[in-house]
């Protein structure tokens, strides 16, 4: 397997949507290259990082601002 | 391994539909229950469009108002989530054409671009990289560095990765083919891991 052919699955193999025959090529090749081995583990930490990190807080009072307009919607409504 | 998990599996009836179906009823508590549930996603999903916090602020209103009132459009064969948030990015997207008027906005804009599309810098990184920067250092280089994705990449990426839509859900919610999808998704990463790489490689001499 070459390095272009490993990137091509690199999302597959994230996202552990590839059967285990690929899976064991992508393996084999990541313990003979370094690059690729950076390439998947800096990748899959840059999701990870994304998803474990809330970059943009809820502003306060937003819900209760929300909530009134709902309840105003409703006396008119049910 | 980090996979993103369903929401919830196939066949077995989700909680929201039993909450959507009390809201019809006419219990508004019901809304209230789906809105703390989702009221983050969607901000979050409304700020990294629309980049600024007042259109993100009106557009999670909006979207919750319109789902509200748009209930009985809601069919059960979709999941209420990915309903919402349908909404809510094209909420987003008008706030946008009306902030840049005269100026066309679509998720299509700015892909042209083969930066990242194979990997240059190739430093590892740090074993914690996060470690190094304060709570709110870190919040603002993870801003900075996904504000400057191009926009069809960035909101790919924030509906699949960060979200947890299926690559099916994603092109379903932005109109775009799984193809289109998958190569979007694969270029944000790639973007977002080599821009990232400026601040948390691994420092010579084998300091953090
Ligand atoms: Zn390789």
């Amino acid at each position: 397997m070459t390095c272009s052919e490993f990137l091509a699955l690199l999302d597959d193999l994230i996202d552990d949507s590839v059967n285990t025959e690929t899976r064991t090529e992508l393996e084999k090749h990541l313990k003979g290259c370094e690059h690729c081995e950076v390439t998947f583990n800096t990748t899959r930490k840059t999701i990870e990082i994304y998803r474990s990190h809330e970059i943009y807080e809820l502003p306060s009072g937003l819900r209760e601002r929300l909530h009134a307009a709902i309840m105003s919607r409703c006396k008119k409504g049910c | 391994m980090a996979t993103i998990q369903p929401i919830a599996g196939e066949n077995e009836q989700h909680p929201d539909v039993a909450l959507v179906e009390r809201v019809r009823a006419g219990d508004v508590s019901a809304y209230d229950t789906l809105v703390r549930k989702y009221e983050r996603q969607i901000f979050r999903i409304a700020q990294h469009i629309t980049q600024n916090r007042e259109d993100a602020e009106d557009v999670m209103q909006d979207a919750f108002l319109k789902a509200y009132e748009k209930l009985d459009q809601f069919q059960g064969n979709s999941k209420f989530y990915t309903w919402l948030v349908r909404i809510a990015v094209n909420e987003s997207l008008m706030r946008l054409r009306k902030r840049r008027t005269g100026k066309m906005v679509s998720i299509d804009e700015d892909v042209e671009t083969e930066e990242g599309s194979v990997p240059r810098d190739l430093a590892d990184w740090a074993p914690d990289p996060e470690q190094n920067y304060t709570q709110s250092e870190l919040a603002e280089i993870l801003r900075k560095t996904i504000q400057g994705l191009p926009q069809g990449f960035r909101i790919v990426f924030v509906l699949r990765d960060v979200e947890g839509l299926s690559t099916e859900e994603t092109a379903e919610t932005l109109g775009l083919s799984i193809p289109a999808v998958k190569s979007r998704l694969l270029r944000a990463r790639l973007q977002l891991r080599e821009r990232l790489s400026r601040y948390f490689r691994r420092k010579k001499g084998g300091e953090k």
